[in-house]
């Protein structure tokens, strides 16, 4: 008995990690194209699953179209979900951009 | 929100002559403007407006798609118009395809969450693929008001 119950990364039955935070659409134009753009372009540099949810949905996090339709105004609390080998850095990734407002300023001219 | 509630029946067009980005933006803003739901003194200023945001990054969202827009002070109320190209236009997509369907969105700079449920209810239709080819397909604007309105009226009111 070694103790070890890690599998091998090859193995398709490999434990997955899900973790989660919230987060809030803190910019005044809420989660519009732009961010929607930004937010799903990160979420593919990873190997994890990534959700978000809101109240009543759940949507992929990797598809601009399904952030779209969260229709996120400024001051939305959402979760975000992690699941796969690089949960917890691609949660941190994903935290990040909404910790830096996507990169825009709070009273931007353009959406 | 609805199609209904932006969409300006008159400024639908199912053959989009304009073969470039810049060309189909200024088609659709004309169209408006001879719908009557802009002033052709602001055609040119919207149009500028339209392409700045462009150049932020493509609003092209994928299967097809592209969701061109602006804030303008010249309007009261978010209005908007639908557009097919049949043969599609390189819009530098984030998915790299040429789109063939445009919604094209003007919207006063004090009300974001206007703009915001407009692009929810457009994503939210445009994950029925059918719905999107059925558009793409269409070959007179009034077959894209149609479309549009049985989407309001069987699609999940949001």
């Amino acid at each position: 008995m070694t103790g070890d119950t890690h599998s091998s990364p090859f193995d398709a039955g490999a434990p997955v990690q899900t973790v989660s935070r919230e987060v809030v659409v803190a910019n005044s134009q809420g989660l519009h194209a732009r961010p929607a753009d930004l937010l799903a372009r990160e979420a593919r540099k990873w190997q994890s699953r990534i959700e978000l949810v809101a109240d009543a949905q759940r949507v992929d996090g990797k598809s601009i179209l399904e952030l779209l339709t969260l229709a996120a105004e400024a001051g939305t609390r959402l979760v975000v979900e992690a699941t796969g080998p690089d949960a917890g850095e691609a949660l941190e990734a994903i935290g990040s951009l909404f910790e830096r407002n996507f990169n825009e300023h709070t009273n931007g001219p353009e959406s | 929100m609805k199609f209904s509630d932006f969409v300006a029946p008159d400024a639908i067009r199912s053959h989009v002559e304009a073969g470039t980005k810049e060309g189909v933006i200024r088609e659709m803003a004309q169209a408006l403007v001879d719908a009557g739901r802009i002033a052709a003194a602001d055609l040119d200023g919207i149009c500028k407006a339209i392409m700045k945001r462009e150049d932020l990054g493509s609003t092209g969202i994928g299967r097809g798609v592209a969701v061109p827009h602006t804030k303008h002070p010249s309007v009261n109320r978010l209005v908007g118009t639908v557009a097919v190209s049949p043969r599609g236009i390189d819009f530098e997509s984030l998915d790299g395809e040429p789109v063939q369907l445009f919604f094209l969105l003007v919207s006063p700079p004090d009300r974001p969450g206007d703009h915001l449920r407009a692009l929810e209810n457009i994503s939210r239709q445009l994950r029925d693929e059918s719905f999107c080819r059925l558009l793409k397909a269409a070959k007179q604007p009034v077959e894209i008001q149609q479309l549009l309105e049985e989407a309001d009226s069987h699609g999940v009111v949001s």
